[in-house]
């Protein structure tokens, strides 16, 4: 296809298929996410859509296929073989920095996080409700704090090295309560905000993470126009910052307005794969979304505009 | 403190209404303490008394009757405060609630407050050897809140079985010393350590378990190790328990009437019981509030925030990439080593363990505690400890019908504050203002 997604993936889907029981929720699914690009994975309600962001994620371990993450751009036949070799391995991650490759299917869900710097939210919000914003944040950066306190025990001596990676780790905060709007509700309870603010919330904890893919399961789920507006700004502007996002949406006019790339599912396989204005023409979607008001509306008005 | 204050206005009474319907309040008191009548009669109106002939009936007509009129009396109370314009139970939660908000109010002036009245107690002329001994006990109990408090009010996985980490450095202390004829300062650390593996090795086998599961689990494990001790007699010497076990030494000097090297010879004092129970009171509240200092420190530190994460939504912390494995298991062993080293100070007090003291009342107890207190709330189970423990002593003539009490006061606290008696939660880092946290929002675990 020669799409720019193909030249340079960070996340190669490969055959992926998930089964509980006798039921096939994923079947031979393949699909990559390009680097520094939005990507969006639709379908109509039951596709298997957060069934596919589990097994990325690591909560599920897929039946079958390959999910693998390449930290580093370089030349694609060179991580190729790198993947080969990894794959032949049996290890879960290989090579440094821009040279990382990852099979996150081997991974339980903290490394996917911690080592593959894949991050997600979820579709039903999970954040420390009893926390503060601030402390959601935090923890976040649990990983680098917790080298940073000597595992503990030089946090505990009181060593002057904790406190400066805390204030740096504070700061890191600051900056994303700044880009989200909420540095003044910084000191509440995560669980006192309004349900716009606890979504961007979210994505901001994620962020704070470090995360190269950040996965988003509905992010603009129950968000006014507004808000919804807002969103397509914050994401755009993480993607401009160099990460590259995977979502899960349903509403349209989010998935039109910023992706770059768009999967579509219907029963646990593609159905289409391309970009926004070749998904929307494309026959095969227009009929998965058939019978189904809202997101048939939402296509056929994007079809015919 | 925002919240505080503004939970106090509401819970301000509302004026009470100058009528009363007398009439129907009596009439309804009167039904209710007819149908006692009814009730009391068969209940309470006879009793069969054993004599020389046999059996005879003494009629007690009067308690049947006294009965109804206390329900009268009771009720038509209620009435007459339905009527003066509020829910009976919510006026007596407001004054509850009133009465106990500022605990979480002045909490910081009451942690420093109570510190001093801690580090004061011996002087005071009322500070004979039963309050001394009474002291140590609380302050053994507040130590082991707070090691409690690190495993089911942080992390929020509730452990039944807290008295097994307390029975290993008990043992551990005790077989150490008597074997091996090391000093209490040496063995302490040792007996720390020992329960906090111990922790671990509990830990491992609960890590996929949550709330009841785990309760149950941690509730056997409690028992295993009560079962051990009981039946081990090469190593515990069974039910007759371990005698003989050595006392702390003020830097190598011995708490002894007679003797080279007493406390009282080199001081010049002459010698009192007293010195040696004023010496180990110290000891506890240092070893208290070494727990205490660790768990503050502790809970401004990643691990700590790790803890709370895991209580508030453990999925969200793996996504999060905090391995949770390794934070429960900090957890459990943290916790435990605390239990451990007031095991062993348990042991050198007593000079004597058996396993009837690691029973599972204890656990409860020390489960009690945390939860009466707040959980999470260092200064709510100091509070719970000297309330529960303290109580227990200043009724000990009631006898059993303090546990009646004891009960009573726990539903009582459980229905009007029932997240403890400071339920608010205080952000461990802050941006600018540092503001509690309601307890509706604080996660319980399960």
């Amino acid at each position: 296809m020669g799409a720019t997604w193909d030249a340079d993936p960070i996340l190669d889907v490969e055959h992926l298929t998930m089964r509980f029981g006798g039921l096939t929720a994923v079947d031979d699914l393949s699909f990559v996410a390009g680097r520094n690009e939005i990507t969006a994975l639709i379908g109509p309600n039951g596709a298997g859509k957060t069934t596919v962001f589990n097994c990325i994620t690591g909560f599920y371990k897929p039946s079958e296929g390959r999910l693998s993450v390449r930290h580093g751009r370089g030349d694609a036949k060179e991580g190729a073989d790198r993947l080969a070799r990894l794959t032949m391995s049996g290890r879960r991650h290989r090579g440094r920095g821009e040279d990382a490759v990852f099979l996150l299917e081997r991974m339980p869900e903290n490394e996917v996080t911690a080592k593959a710097r894949v991050a997600r939210t979820f579709q039903n919000i999970r954040l420390f409700a009893g926390m503060t914003v601030l402390e959601n944040l935090l923890t976040a950066q649990h990983n680098s704090l917790m080298r940073a306190s000597g595992f503990t025990v030089g946090g505990i001596l009181g060593l002057p090295s904790y406190y400066r990676a805390q204030a740096q780790a504070i700061e890191f905060s600051r900056q994303w309560l700044e880009r989200i709007d909420l540095v003044d509700r910084a000191d509440d309870a995560a669980g006192e905000l309004p349900y716009g603010d606890q979504r961007r919330l979210e994505i901001a904890r994620a962020m704070c993470t470090k995360p190269v893919l950040l996965c988003l399961d509905e992010p603009a789920a129950g968000l006014n126009p507004r808000e919804s507006a807002q969103l397509n700004t914050l994401l755009r502007s993480i993607r401009d910052d160099g990460a590259s996002i995977l979502l899960i949406e349903h509403d349209m006019a989010v998935v039109m307005g910023i992706s770059d790339h768009i999967v579509v599912l219907d029963y646990g396989q593609k159905i289409s794969d391309g970009t926004p204005e070749a998904v929307r023409e494309d026959p095969a979607v227009i009929a998965a979304y058939l019978g189904i008001a809202d997101d048939d509306n939402a296509v056929a008005q994007g079809a015919t505009r | 403190m925002a919240t505080a204050k503004s939970t106090r206005a509401q819970q301000t009474l509302p004026a009470a209404s100058p009528k009363f319907d007398l009439v129907g309040g009596v009439r309804e008191a009167g039904i209710a303490a007819l149908i006692a009548l009814v009730l009391a009669i068969p209940l309470l109106s006879e009793r069969t008394v054993q004599e020389a002939g046999g059996l005879v009936l003494v009629s007690r007509w009067w308690l049947a009757f006294a009965a109804a009129g206390i329900v009268f009396a009771g009720r038509l109370a209620l009435n007459l405060l339905q009527q003066s314009g509020r829910d009976a139970r919510d006026g007596l939660s407001a004054v509850i609630g009133r009465n106990t908000a500022w605990l979480g109010d002045t909490s910081r002036f009451l942690a420093p407050g109570m510190l001093i009245f801690a580090v004061i107690l011996p002087i005071f002329p009322f500070s004979d050897r039963y309050i001394m001994d009474l002291s140590v006990l609380v302050l053994t109990y507040v130590m082991l809140g707070w090691g409690l408090n690190i495993v089911v009010g942080l992390a929020g996985l509730l452990d039944l079985g807290y008295v097994a980490f307390y029975a290993v450095g008990a043992y551990a202390y005790a077989i150490i010393a008597v074997h091996f004829d090391l000093s209490f300062w040496v063995c302490m650390p040792i007996a720390g350590a020992m329960a906090a593996l111990w922790g671990i090795i509990l830990g491992f086998p609960v890590l996929r378990l949550r709330g009841d599961y785990l309760a149950i689990v941690t509730l056997a494990f409690g028992e295993i190790i009560r079962i051990v001790l009981l039946n081990w007699t090469d190593l515990t010497n069974g039910p007759n328990g371990i005698s003989g076990i050595p006392r702390p030494t003020f830097f190598g000097l011995e708490f002894k009437a007679i003797g080279d090297n007493t406390f009282a010879d080199f001081f010049g004092l002459t010698y009192s019981p007293l010195q040696r129970i004023v010496f180990l009171y110290y000891v506890i509240l240092m070893l208290a509030l070494l727990t205490c200092v660790v768990t503050i420190r502790l809970r401004r530190l990643p691990v700590g925030r790790a803890w709370e994460a895991l209580r508030e939504d453990e999925i969200a912390c793996r996504s999060l990439g905090i391995n949770t494995t390794n934070t429960k298991l900090t957890a459990f062993a943290i916790g435990a080593m605390f239990g451990g080293i007031a095991g062993s100070f348990f042991a050198t007090r007593q000079g004597f363990i058996s396993p009837e003291s690691f029973t599972f009342i204890e656990s409860a107890i020390i489960l009690a505690i945390v939860v009466l207190g707040g959980l999470g709330s260092q200064v709510g189970v100091a509070i719970a400890a000297v309330v529960l423990i303290g109580g227990f002593e200043l009724f000990r003539e009631l006898e059993l019908y303090r546990m009646l009490i004891f009960g009573l006061a726990m539903v009582l606290i459980m229905v009007w504050r029932p997240r403890g008696l400071i339920a608010t939660r205080t952000p461990s880092v802050v941006l600018k203002d540092r503001k509690a946290i309601g307890a509706d929002l604080v996660g319980e675990g399960r």
